[in-house]
């Protein structure tokens, strides 16, 4: 296991060029159709559409040829797949709503957004040439990621959208930093982490066989557990909230290893869910409209009723196994279809077997981006790449979850297919960040470069050498084995 | 910093199998519930969204989907609305939908079982499926014959094909305009919907099959005769005919209509008593054959028997057995006291003598077509059973010829057809004109219609009406339309 041997791994763009030609069909596949299916002709904006779309994507190909030779295959035409369909069912629905004489534009400016999101997508790739430099700038990230959260409350900045205070308006449009501060606490806890992993694996107290940490060592983790609770109460936003804590905690788990910072964490998790829902009147009729769906009385209240939560419901049953067919639903009929429920007019219009598909893309994409993390020597890039993977499986969680009431709804984009600037911008800068890493992760690595004992060298001067030492030698191996 | 990374990776995989069950069970096991949530705008929509199949009579739709610009996409609209309400029913945005366009829903928005290749069919072409159309027996110049006889009284009329049990008319005035209630105007919709229902003439309410039942009154002593032919009478058979029959176990007495004797002698035949509808041979006829034999012919006739047409036929009645007691089941045997029947059940009787016995089951269906008109249903005649025998079946036919060639029933009479039929008074409450009936068949040796006709509280004539005064006619004209149609 410890050997370090030359790897038999080939870059494999190739594979990547013929999976995104199959991306790009899926994407422009739907685009088409649901032309068809409304207008009984193929979209006359297509042909841009697609030349925006191709270029791009081969764009970030070639960048990625060039640049990160070695990066996952597989990542970038996901991606694209899960972009392309959400795009053509933005601007079906943008149809749907011009049938009911409601003028929308979402889908030529999420359009916009996927041009820009990629373009930015292949400046970190070009940028970035060693995700190791992230690591030099996590206390900077700390105070990004918190100034970032912050922003929203900034008075005459802020601006308060449907109860939730997590808009800020910057030229004309209006942006969530919480979607980009997500990446910055990742590089910040992630950096944190690697440092203080030692101390935060120590052993402290045993209960009933669970080895506790010390108490002293307890503040990293409360002090994030109160950031989210200020989120929930100060911004009114559940799924940030949430969504910042459970990368807290997962990546946290990663670091230590201790299984008892996931139970102290999910104990702290229960405890302040608890409150927020018997204190907190919005997060209580979030409860009330998840348990109580379907009684009349939460039905027709509003705000704070079930309603929309059901209509989605509604929604996704009448599309059932097979859908009614792209452009042949009413996903119209759902508030904020093109957003939020964007998975139930998917659901609607694709049936329960284009849901599962969509699942099932994005099973492949967080266990890539896990898988990157298994490969990838240094401690920093196997947190922050874990942590990254766990933000996009979390948002799907929150998001899907919601609306099939499985937990209560709260306010996350489902990444790639809901409509929405900062989250287009913020997710495809952590493919690229991923794709970034895995390159890294699956380069063969030239045995004398990484030399296993503290020899010092530029760029991993504030890495503690035992740190990585530790886990480069159980790591060298699995690469091996699991990429070939 | 790998294992928990696998562990990781596993406790992903659980989140997504956890989200891939529970999207399984919205849209796959709760589907069917939730679709049928009555807040659920979008089954409603759907059924707008696109076109709903024809109702076709004769080779004209009466009921039919024409797209229109709004959130509902179809619009369903009906020509000769009224005319032909009672069959159709309508089809609403706010009030569902009744008549045939609730019992054959499923064909005419296409999504019946029997329309599942069409609909796999339309999956593969791309093409916008489409409901399957619904071609009624009913024959266009008879159900106009019948609409234009009744005129403006309130009654029905139902026409059959003794031959195969289809329904060549069915009508029932007051009626209403189904076009009212397709709208989709919903404001205007709810206030027809409640200027409907306020209507104390009922006009929603098909009077031919689904009605408050009417007393038979005299068309009942086809029945009568019937079982008495059945336990071994003959129509020669003379029978007492008193000028009053008092009725054992009470003060009261049976007269005649008018107060008229039925014959001298106090005796006459049983063909006699039908031709002249004698209340009291019938009344004593009904004592000596008793209630249980009644009630048997009725039932055999189709009494007390869930029927569809596929519309919801309200079940016909004779009083059941223990409660009943002599002078009742004297008032029975003339169509009074607790008998009640539906137009439909009164021609179903005629149609069933006219038919040689066989009861054919009555049916308003003929087929269901693809939109490419490819049959992918046809009602198929069956019978029902035998009500009487052959013989039967002959001898009142030859009975009830006589009851229009010189009896009750003369105003039915056509040059050069023998119409067999009888007429019929039903006594209602004392202060409220009686309700006129006939019923009949033609041509009599090979008979192609049967009818039934009842004209509510004496309709245009009052007091003064009688089932052969103003009822017949109207017999009279389905009739002549029906034989006019058929050559």
């Amino acid at each position: 296991m410890a050997t370090v041997a030359a790897h038999q791994v080939r870059p494999g763009r190739g594979t990547e060029l013929w999976l995104l030609v199959l991306a790009l069909l899926v994407g422009l596949g739907a685009y088409a159709i649901v032309g068809l299916a409304t207008a009984d002709a193929l979209p006359p904006e297509l042909p841009w559409h697609a030349a925006v779309l191709v270029g791009l994507a081969l764009g970030l190909h070639v960048v990625l040829r060039w640049r990160a030779p070695w990066a996952d295959q597989v990542l970038l035409p996901a991606t694209v797949a899960l972009n392309g369909l959400g795009l053509a069912e933005i601007h079906r629905i943008d149809l749907a709503y011009a049938a009911r004489d409601r003028i929308t534009d979402f889908g030529g400016r999420q359009l916009g957004w996927t041009a820009l999101g990629m373009v930015l997508a292949a400046a970190v790739l070009i940028g970035l040439r060693d995700h190791r430099t992230l690591r030099r700038y996590t206390y900077t990230a700390m105070v990004v990621a918190l100034a970032l959260m912050v922003l929203p409350l900034v008075p005459g900045l802020g601006t308060q959208i449907n109860g939730a205070r997590i808009w800020i308006r910057l030229f004309g449009s209006s942006f969530q930093p919480a979607e980009v501060g997500k990446i910055a606490l990742a590089v910040f806890f992630a950096g944190y982490l690697v440092t203080n992993r030692d101390t935060l694996a120590l052993a402290g107290p045993k209960v009933l066989g669970l080895q506790l940490p010390r108490v002293r060592d307890l503040g990293p983790i409360l002090l994030a557990w109160l950031a989210s609770l200020a989120v929930l109460v100060f911004e009114r936003d559940l799924g940030t909230s949430l969504l910042f804590f459970g990368l807290f905690v997962a990546m946290l788990y990663l670091a230590t290893e201790r299984l008892s910072w996931v139970v102290i964490g999910l104990l702290l998790f229960a405890g302040g869910a608890t409150v927020a829902a018997t204190s907190l009147g919005h997060v209580h009729a979030r409860f009330v409209a998840w348990l109580h769906a379907f009684d009349p009385a939460v039905f027709n209240a509003s705000p704070g009723g079930s309603g929309q939560l059901v209509r989605g419901l509604f929604g996704l049953a009448s599309g059932g196994l097979f859908g009614t067919g792209l452009g042949q639903g009413r996903p119209d009929l759902v508030p904020f279809a093109e957003s939020d429920f964007i998975v139930s007019s998917i659901g609607e219009e694709l049936g329960l077997t284009g849901l599962l598909a969509i699942l099932v893309l994005y099973l492949v994409m967080t266990e890539r981006g896990l898988r990157t993390a298994v490969g990838v020597r240094d401690g920093f890039g196997k947190l922050f790449a874990g942590g990254m993977a766990v933000v996009v499986a979390l948002q799907c969680f929150v998001v899907v979850g919601g609306v099939t009431r499985l937990i209560p709804l709260t306010g996350l984009t489902m990444p790639f297919l809901a409509y929405g600037g900062s989250s287009l911008l913020a997710n495809w800068v952590i493919i690229a960040l991923l794709l970034r890493i895995s390159d890294s992760a699956r380069r063969p690595a030239p045995a004398p470069e990484e030399p296993p004992g503290p020899t010092p060298h530029a760029g991993s001067r504030t890495v503690p050498a035992n740190a990585d030492q530790a886990t480069e030698r159980i790591d060298v191996g699995p690469v091996r084995g699991g990429a070939a | 910093m790998n294992t928990p990374l696998r562990r990781l990776a596993a406790v992903v995989i659980v989140m997504f199998v956890a989200l891939m069950g529970s999207a399984t069970w919205v849209q796959y096991v709760q589907a069917p519930a939730l679709n049928n949530d009555n807040r659920n705008v979008r089954t409603l929509y759907r059924e707008f969204d696109h076109p709903r199949g024809p109702i076709v009579v004769g080779d004209k739709a009466v009921a039919s989907s024409t797209p229109v610009d709004d959130s509902f996409g179809y619009l369903r609209s009906y020509a000769d609305g009224p005319t032909y309400a009672p069959a159709t029913g309508y089809f609403s945005v706010i009030y569902g939908a009744s008549g045939i366009e609730k019992a054959m829903n499923t064909e005419l928005n296409g999504t019946a079982d029997s329309l599942f290749y069409s609909r796999v069919r339309d999956l593969i072409t791309g093409k916008q499926p489409e409901g399957a159309s619904v071609e009624l027996t009913i024959v266009p110049a008879v159900q106009k014959a019948a609409w234009d006889a009744l005129g403006s009284q309130t009654g029905a009329v139902v026409a059959l094909d003794p031959r195969t049990g289809a329904i060549l008319a069915m009508v029932s005035k007051p009626s209403y305009d189904p076009n009212q209630l397709a709208s989709h105007d919903t404001a205007a919709v709810r206030q027809a919907w409640d200027t409907l229902n306020a209507d104390p003439t009922h006009p929603l309410v098909n009077r031919a099959i689904a009605g408050d039942t009417y007393p038979p009154g005299s068309t009942f002593k086809i029945v009568t005769a019937a079982a008495a032919l059945e336990s071994g009478l003959t129509p020669d058979t003379p029978i007492a005919a008193p000028d009053q029959l008092p009725l054992p176990q009470s003060s009261a007495v049976l007269g005649n209509y008018g107060g008229e004797s039925c014959s001298p002698t106090g005796a006459q035949t049983l063909a006699d008593a039908l031709r002249i509808s004698c209340n009291t041979a019938f009344g004593q006829l009904g004592l000596n054959l008793g209630a249980d034999a009644l009630r048997k012919q009725a039932e055999a006739f189709g009494f007390d028997t869930p029927l569809q047409i596929p519309l919801r036929v309200t079940q016909s009645r004779f009083p059941p057995d223990g409660q009943i007691d002599p002078p009742q089941t004297a008032m029975s045997a003339i169509g009074q006291y607790d008998v009640r029947v539906t137009p439909l059940q009164v021609a179903m009787i005629t149609a069933t003598i006219a038919d040689d016995g066989r009861r054919m089951a009555p049916y308003l269906v003929k087929a269901v077509r693809n939109q490419d008109l490819t049959v992918v249903d046809t009602t198929q005649p069956h019978s029902l059973g035998r009500a009487i025998s052959s013989r039967t079946a002959a001898q009142l036919t030859a009975m009830m010829t006589e009851v229009v060639q010189s009896g009750t029933g003369t105003a039915a009479q056509i040059p050069g057809v023998a119409v067999a039929g009888k007429t019929g008074t039903a006594q209602t409450t004392s202060d409220a004109p009686p309700h006129a009936w006939f019923t009949a068949f033609a041509p009599a040796d090979n008979p192609t219609v049967a009818v039934a006709v009842v004209v509510e509280h004496g309709g245009d004539l009052g007091n003064e009406a009688t089932g052969g005064r103003i009822a017949a006619p109207i017999a009279k004209a389905v009739i002549q339309a029906a034989l006019g149609a058929r050559s």
